[in-house]
């Protein structure tokens, strides 16, 4: 099967030179510009480890390294996230024996420790952490942005589609282009803004200094790392979020990816995740992502969406109906058949009560099966700060509370984008623009009036985005993790 | 719950449709039939004819004062927009959004596809415009019965 797309409507995809690697000792090949799990998926190689118990066969997930799913061994370095690893020449990737991770032979070097002390540390340069950055910096803070990618921009860089909004926040842009945008009005600031890429913050550690904050994190280099010790004043996360799954048998096998990964894997690496799909969930992620695979040359079987509606805007349904493809309300996946590989799927219509019908049962050949059932706020990270977190069943699960500004219960810690509820890229930025003139104004930067003036600017956009029907939830999620936010504060 | 809501399909009940008067000079018809927080359309018109109350709104359209020029059909963020003119021959003319490859070539006949993506017979293109940030704009001829039918074309592959 061919698995680059070499001709797409929206994207290009000009040739690439050839990288050869090494996979259990195989050469193959994969292109400048891949991470190693891209360059596998185009080899037609799915299974990347096997499972503790039952040896069962597993593949990647998520594809933007939130997962477990895809650990294999790279030069010696076992549990490596080869969705974020980029591909590089003549490397070893192995596959894991059976989840273990054999530690290298050679002694653990001594790292270099690095320290690096900014006013406004932003962890993760997606749309939120991009527009909190730009705005600390404008106000003149010094600003360090860690991303864990090797590129930032978040998950703009695989959003093909125009983006619905106002039309002076850049409603009618595709999100591929705003991520240029972002970034170019990042690279305008370099001199306050500093970039650590393909880095993880790893821990929030106590600190001798009272005023700040410590946190380490790790860049990846060649498969090697370099430790940093993080100080700042104020930091802001925008972690993003983490793709949900559902439970029926062979949910584990390769081929059942996130809607999200199969995003990534087409239109950021132009990989097509395979020949046939069934799309999992009627959201605005599983419409979009559907018609994204017919533009990538991908053939959608159906979508099916457990609720009696269809969840997403209905323009992006109706975009997908009059291209042939089937939308089923109350319909489900209730098994993923094959033997190391999906070759198939049986789907079920719900009765009211969410209950299978009997005799309901339909087999749809596929060879991947998308999962767009919602999407988890990664909060592990700002809850080691002592913010305190709840569950708020509307913001998606556990979430940071945060006030207006997005400054959470712990002094100093502020939070936006789907990290604080999941909502979408135009709200995201709009909070990462108001967390980042809090951080920088709490800092003493800027004006003080004008900085409360568009502070009120940017929560009135937020109102008028989240009004309407569709942003009822949103609101309520909202609502409640103010609400919850002062009685903590008022203890 | 509205039947689209179900299905995705629009029915014509769910949609303004403007009187012949209109269709005549063709004028732009918006399947846009939810609250959605977006209003690229309304700038877009350089005649002013669609307005919205607040962002959240459904979109109207100002059937005198269109001219059918189709500059908001690839603004639209939903692709929601199609430009409908009913001729007096028996033929209608559609203009439409369009996102995929190949992109047909004038004088060329395609296969007509409705909201259902059913096929609907075929149709000679008659426009291709390359509109905003890569939708191509393409308008098909149609009999005048499926004016309201037909909502999207399939062209087939070149050389393959």
């Amino acid at each position: 099967m061919e698995t680059r797309i070499t001709k797409h409507p929206i994207l290009n995809f000009p040739k690439k030179s050839r990288i050869p690697f090494f996979f259990n000792g195989k050469k193959i090949y994969g292109l400048e510009g891949d991470t190693i799990a891209s360059a596998l998926h185009a080899n037609n190689i799915k299974v990347l480890s096997r499972s503790l118990k039952y040896n069962r066969a597993r593949g990647f997930f998520c594809g933007i390294g939130k997962c477990a799913s895809c650990l294999m061994r790279v030069n010696n370095v076992p549990n490596v996230r080869i969705c974020i690893t980029p591909l590089a020449e003549n490397i070893n990737v192995e596959t894991q024996d059976r989840g273990f991770g054999k530690l290298p032979e050679d002694d653990f070097k001594e790292y270099p420790l690095k320290k690096v002390d900014v006013d406004v540390l932003v962890v993760g340069g997606g749309p939120a952490g991009l527009c909190a950055a730009v705005e600390s910096a404008k106000l003149g803070a010094d600003v360090l942005v860690v991303d864990e990618g090797s590129r930032i921009g978040g998950q703009l860089i695989k959003q093909t589609h125009k983006f619905f909004g106002s039309s002076d926040e850049m409603a009618g842009v595709r999100g591929i282009e705003i991520a240029k945008v972002l970034e170019d009005e990042v690279k305008s600031l370099s001199d306050r803004i500093k970039i650590l890429l393909n880095s993880t913050v790893i821990g929030y550690y106590e600190s001798n200094t009272k005023d700040k904050h410590r946190f380490a994190a790790v860049k990846r280099l060649g498969y090697e790392n370099e430790l940093y010790e993080i100080f700042c004043k104020k930091a802001i996360f925008s972690c993003g979020a983490m793709e949900n799954m559902i439970a029926f048998p062979g949910n584990d096998l390769p081929g059942v990816y996130g809607a999200g990964a199969v995003q990534t894997l087409m239109n950021v690496y132009g990989v097509k995740p395979g020949k046939r799909v069934l799309m999992v969930g009627a959201g605005n992620v599983g419409l979009i992502v559907s018609y994204q695979l017919l533009q990538a040359g991908v053939e959608v079987d159906r979508v099916v969406e457990a609720l009696p509606f269809i969840g997403g805007y209905h323009v992006h349904a109706a975009k997908l109906r009059r291209c042939g493809v089937p939308i089923y309300t109350s319909h489900t996946v209730s098994k993923a058949h094959g033997k190391d590989k999906v070759e198939g799927a049986t789907v079920v219509k719900l009765d009211k009560n969410w209950s299978i019908i009997e005799g309901s049962e339909e087999f749809v050949e596929c060879d991947t099966i998308c999962l767009a059932v919602g999407l988890t706020p990664s909060v592990r990270l700002v809850a080691q700060t002592g913010a305190a977190i709840e569950y708020i069943p509307e913001a998606g699960g556990y979430v940071a509370l945060h006030n207006e500004s997005m400054e959470t219960t712990k002094n100093g810690i502020f939070v936006a984008g789907d990290l604080s509820g999941i909502e979408e890229a135009s709200t995201a930025m709009l909070e990462g623009k108001i967390a980042g003139i809090s951080a920088a104004a709490s800092l003493g930067y800027g004006d003080k009036r004008m900085n409360e003036k568009r502070k009120k600017e940017l929560l009135e956009k937020l109102a008028s985005l989240r009004a309407g029907p569709f942003g009822e939830k949103p609101r309520k999620a909202k609502q409640n993790i103010l609400k919850k936010f002062s009685e903590i504060k008022r203890r | 719950m509205k039947e689209y809501e179900k299905t995705g399909i629009l029915s014509v009940e769910d949609i303004n449709i403007p009187d012949m008067k209109y269709l005549r000079k063709g004028v732009a018809i918006i399947e846009c039939v939810q609250e959605i927080p977006c209003n690229p359309c309304v700038t877009a018109c350089p005649f002013n004819a669609i307005s919205m109350k607040d962002i959240s709104s459904i979109p109207m359209v100002d059937f005198d004062k269109c001219v059918g020029c189709g500059k908001c059909i690839s603004i639209c963020p939903g692709l929601a927009i199609f430009v409908v003119k009913v001729r007096d021959d028996g033929f209608a003319e559609i203009t439409m959004p369009y996102e995929f490859l190949p992109i047909p070539k004038i004088g060329e006949y395609v296969t007509l596809l409705d909201r259902e993506g059913k096929k609907q017979g075929k149709g000679k293109v008659l426009r291709v415009r390359e509109g905003s940030r890569k939708t191509f704009v393409i308008t098909v001829e149609v009999k005048e019965e499926l004016a309201m039918v037909v909502r999207n074309i399939l062209v087939k592959s070149r050389g393959e």
